[in-house]
């Protein structure tokens, strides 16, 4: 009985987690362009879709700037989380904190500092400012994934490597990279989808002529959205779906071969 | 072997990138004259001023009421959320707490977007309201949609850091409690909440600091009515340009949240020493 209760609460959580997400999908195949009526099945929107230039090129440019910006800030946050594991005393403490600020601080003062940054050195608000803007709240999460794994590594290991003749960017590449590689991807995955799903950092630091998906339909709330948008992000969300049901097939699958052996 | 050195370019682009443009908003805050033009920038504490009369302070007042009613929401709803999960086999476990990942990664505006669909007038929820006879119900552009979209947003923020406690504790504590004959809920009080009180606190800042400070979720749902200080801000550096009053706004909003992350904190010893896990 108490069992049961607790099944039930937990499905109506999921329910009001999902509904609006059952909505959007369900609202993509509606006939009808206004929200809030039902009129009849249609897939005319998925084919809209490949002739919508806005939405497209919003869709390329959130694909540009996630992708760049998680690269770029998986490869500095893991070598300054193998530095910040290395140092001591003040620096430790200096790194660490303002490593902090740009979780702690809310989006909207990081991305009002960045834009007041790039306007007073007079940088063009655009790709550029973006990406150096979505690479520094990126990295202090792919920093905080690294860094424990860090913790957890034999540091011992390291030193035999370099005992043994390897340089030591070899030892880095060859011994650290491969302990901590769990804690990489997580951060790599964490920053990804920080920046695809990004909106009050982009907001501030875009200038005309460039926009991310959020920022697309934020204009669009105003004016009410585009159903191709529902039929776009119904297709993101099931290859997302996909790509994760594969992962855990494959996953069970090893897990059973290792029990197997 | 010298690893520190690897950490040095991130500390050259923190500066550059976090702790200067910080310092910038600062020096913004406490000077007035011509956004545009630098040299003609004085001292002041007019900003401040300004912000310290009574139609800002309301917007302030307003902001955080909205943000603790959503933060203690989401702690009611989501603590038992997670303790449930907690409990179920390992299997199912992950597959229940992946479900609540899942929604972040449609994007947030569109799925705030669909509850105009769900609370509209016209929309799914008065539709069933109608059907059973009853006034349809203002559910939209109010106090209410705003709360609403913040706990919705915000909740697996709540569920993943308590979950992610639960499932660490040594449940030789629970089994001890109850061999010393306490019963569940007293061993639920005595051993599980206490142990369990560093998820709840990342779950409080990690919903608490987003709804404070949110303009997106106010203008959506909230119509013009819903006034926060995010919104404010937004206005000052997006429309207004006065770049010395959006500063002093974003200093008062940060300090406030270092305050109440301090309060917070104190309950929090256990992790000390920690610092760094995020989940």
């Amino acid at each position: 009985m108490k069992k049961n209760l607790g099944r039930i609460y937990t499905a109506l959580i999921f329910l009001f987690l999902y509904a609006p997400i059952i909505i959007l999908i369900i609202f993509s195949f509606n006939n009808s362009k206004s929200r809030g009526n039902w009129d009849g099945f249609t897939i005319k929107w998925y084919v809209e879709l490949f002739k919508n230039d806005e939405i497209l090129k919003s869709l390329y440019y959130t694909l540009i700037i996630a992708t760049t910006s998680s690269i770029i800030s998986t490869i500095m946050g893991t070598f300054a989380a193998i530095g910040i594991y290395d140092m001591r005393g003040l620096p430790k403490k200096i790194s660490l904190n303002l490593n902090y600020l740009p979780v702690l601080n809310p989006d909207i003062v990081t991305a009002i500092s960045l834009m007041v940054l790039f306007r007073i050195v007079n940088l063009e608000l655009g790709l550029i400012t973006i990406i150096l803007a979505h690479v520094t709240f990126c990295t202090p999460y792919v920093i905080l994934s690294v860094l424990p794994k860090l913790k957890q590594m034999n540091k011992h290991l390291a030193e035999a490597a370099l005992d043994l003749g390897a340089t030591p960017f070899y030892s880095i590449r060859k011994v650290i990279i491969p302990q901590i590689m769990p804690g990489i991807i997580t951060g790599a995955l964490l920053a990804f989808t920080l920046s695809i799903d990004d909106f009050v950092i982009t907001f501030f630091t875009a200038g005309k002529g460039v926009s991310n998906l959020s920022m697309t339909i934020y204009s669009m709330a105003r004016r009410g959205i585009n159903p191709v948008i529902n039929a776009l992000s119904t297709l993101m969300f099931l290859t997302l779906i996909i790509l994760l049901i594969i992962i855990y097939k494959r996953s069970e699958k090893e897990e059973e071969n290792i029990i197997e052996k | 072997m010298k690893l520190s050195k690897h950490g040095y370019f991130y500390l050259l682009w923190m500066a550059i990138f976090i702790a200067i443009p910080l310092l910038m908003v600062v020096y913004f805050a406490f000077t007035t004259g011509d956004s545009q033009n630098i040299t003609s920038f004085t001292f002041s504490l007019d900003n401040f001023k300004r912000f310290f009369t009574p139609i800002y302070i309301e917007v302030l007042n307003k902001s955080i009421q909205l943000a603790l009613v959503s933060t203690i929401i989401c702690l009611l709803l989501g603590y038992p959320v997670a303790y449930i999960i907690s409990k179920e086999k390992l299997k199912y476990r992950n597959v229940l707490i992946l479900l609540f990942v899942i929604p972040m990664w449609m994007n947030f505006l569109l799925r705030t977007y669909a509850w105009l669909t769900l609370l509209g007038k016209n929309g799914i929820i008065n539709y069933f309201i109608t059907k059973l006879g009853f006034q349809p119900l203002d559910l939209l552009y109010n106090d209410f949609a705003v709360l609403l979209g913040m706990v919705y947003n915000f909740l697996p923020f709540m569920v993943l850091p308590i979950f992610s406690v639960l499932t660490k504790m040594d449940n030789s504590l629970i089994e001890a409690s109850w061999d010393l004959g306490a019963n569940k809920l007293k061993t639920f009080l005595k051993v599980t909440l206490p142990l369990s009180l560093p998820g709840v606190i990342s779950g409080v800042t990690m919903v608490f600091i987003p709804a404070v400070s949110t303009f997106v979720i106010s203008s959506l749902l909230g119509g013009n009515k819903t006034y926060l200080i995010g919104n404010l801000i937004e206005q000052q550096f997006r429309y207004t340009g006065d770049w010395h009053f959006g500063s002093a706004m974003s200093i008062i909003l940060m300090i406030f949240i270092l305050i109440s992350m301090a309060l917070t904190s104190r309950f929090d010893k256990a992790k000390e020493g920690e610092g760094g896990e995020l989940w």
